[in-house]
């Protein structure tokens, strides 16, 4: 049900510009004030986000400890960065976590199978979730960084390089974009993943369900653009620049497809939504504390930060202090009589 | 309020910010972006383009794609328009007899929408007349 509430949602974020420029030719309100109302949105609460994440004290020292932590004896292999003890070590996990997602490659399923009549637990590498997890954002961000023709003027000759490799198999006119392709299949996977896995269908939720949805939605409107509606780059790039300067193209040139503009409604829904949803894991991996602490709380003392000062540290002795009469009136015993 | 690690979270902050407004800042006091002009080639009325110009525009690519599978696969030479005229198939010496400047035509657009087709890889790119 989760997954049709989300599809019925994405239908609704299309018809809104087919309708709002297709009948009511609303093109400067959906090409220039959604984009940058969004964008102003995105900036705002992903810096608020960001400050109250960075705001929170973090009260233990919590990092999860992968592989074998450091010990001083030499015949026990430290594991650097499954477990790391210093800075650096830890350094080289997040490096390693943000572009090649370590945590997923962990990733196990488990089975119940009989044998002799007995149950038995097995455990199996599941690299599946890793690797389209991987494609799917490389894919992404290869899509993004290649609209910046759009906002640079003159284009740089890295991003005719790109477009060159993005269209290495020179497939079909205009040449097929490799990542085009990889971004669908991913997204297909991750959907069809929490649709047809029971017991992550069972923990997905809407939230879960819509960006997904939202993104091929995104993927397959820009797709169109480019292989079947041929849209006028030239007027978009003017609208799109225009906008970037501050100087809004006006009136919003006539020859560009409607399609564009349900692209772009959507791209604005998915960066103004992004700062309150889960796809705040882009700023929020660097914040995770369980990878960006080291696990060095045998020889570093971490201190809560919220603990008050005013408490001081009280000893079990000081304690017994305080209570000696009326435990020995209740029979506890006690280290040191009267 | 007290941030935690505050120094390296802020500086990472401020890095991505920088990133994702780049476009606006990069773009700052640059004239403002007017689409070139195509120079539309200077050739006798009885030479209209193989296609009116809104098809061209949208589908060029797919007809010179279409023509060279139909030459070098089938051996079909002769293009027939909608209006029924005939065009030999080629690049050379149907396309480039007008456009005879590259980059005062195919590259206006190409280079600003950093497309690269790869028509160059096999024929000789038109240079326009000799000055």
């Amino acid at each position: 049900m989760n997954a049709i509430y989300s599809l019925v949602f994405v239908f609704a974020l299309v018809l809104i510009p087919l309708f709002g420029v297709g009948a009511a030719q609303q093109t400067y309100f959906f090409g220039v004030c959604v984009p940058w109302t969004a964008f102003l949105i995105f900036l705002v609460f992903f810096t608020a986000k960001i400050i109250k994440w960075a705001s929170r004290p973090v009260p233990f020292s919590i990092p999860t400890t992968a592989g074998q932590q450091w010990s001083n004896l030499d015949f026990i292999v430290h594991d650097k960065y499954d477990n790391p003890a210093t800075t650096g070590q830890t350094w080289i996990r997040m490096i390693l976590e943000v572009f090649a997602f370590r945590s997923l490659f962990r990733n196990t399923s488990m089975r119940v199978a009989m044998k002799d009549g007995k149950p038995i637990v097995g455990y199996f590498s599941a690299k599946w979730l890793w690797l389209f997890a991987l494609m799917f954002h490389y894919a992404f961000f290869t899509i993004a960084v290649r609209h910046l023709r759009l906002f640079l003027n003159p284009v740089p000759k890295v991003f005719e390089i790109l477009e060159t490799l993005d269209g290495l198999l020179q497939i079909g006119i205009p040449r097929l974009y490799l990542t085009d392709m990889v971004i669908v299949a991913a997204v297909m996977f991750l959907l069809l993943r929490r649709v047809a896995v029971p017991t992550v269908r069972y923990i997905s939720q809407v939230a879960d369900y819509f960006p997904l949805l939202l993104i091929l939605a995104i993927a397959a409107s820009g797709i169109y653009m480019r292989y079947y509606a041929k849209v006028d780059v030239v007027a978009i790039k003017q609208l799109i620049l225009g906008m970037v300067t501050l100087h809004p193209v006006k009136p919003i040139p006539a020859t560009i497809d409607i399609s564009f503009f349900i692209h772009l409604f959507l791209v604005s829904t998915l960066i103004f939504y992004f700062p309150f949803s889960k796809l705040m894991h882009l700023g929020g991996v660097f914040l995770s504390p369980t990878r960006n602490m080291p696990n060095d709380s045998r020889f570093v003392r971490h201190v809560n930060p919220w603990n008050d000062p005013n408490i001081k540290p009280h000893s079990y002795a000081a304690y017994e202090d305080d209570f000696r009469t009326p435990m020995i009136a209740a029979g506890l015993p006690v280290d040191k009589e009267a | 309020m007290k941030l935690y690690n505050g120094g390296i979270i802020l500086a990472g902050l401020v890095i991505f910010l920088g990133l994702v407004t780049m476009p606006v800042w990069a773009n700052l006091g640059k004239p403002a972006y007017v689409p070139q002009k195509l120079t539309m080639p200077a050739a006798p009325n009885d030479k209209a383009c193989i296609e009116d110009k809104e098809i061209m525009r949208n589908t060029h690519m797919q007809i010179l794609d279409s023509w060279r599978d139909a030459v070098v696969r089938d051996g079909k030479r002769v293009y027939i328009n909608r209006h029924g005229k005939q065009f030999a198939m080629s690049l050379q010496n149907t396309c480039m007899k007008c456009h005879n400047n590259k980059e005062e035509f195919c590259d206006k657009c190409h280079l600003e929408a950093a497309v690269t087709p790869y028509c160059w890889d096999c024929h000789i790119a038109p240079k326009g007349k000799k000055q």
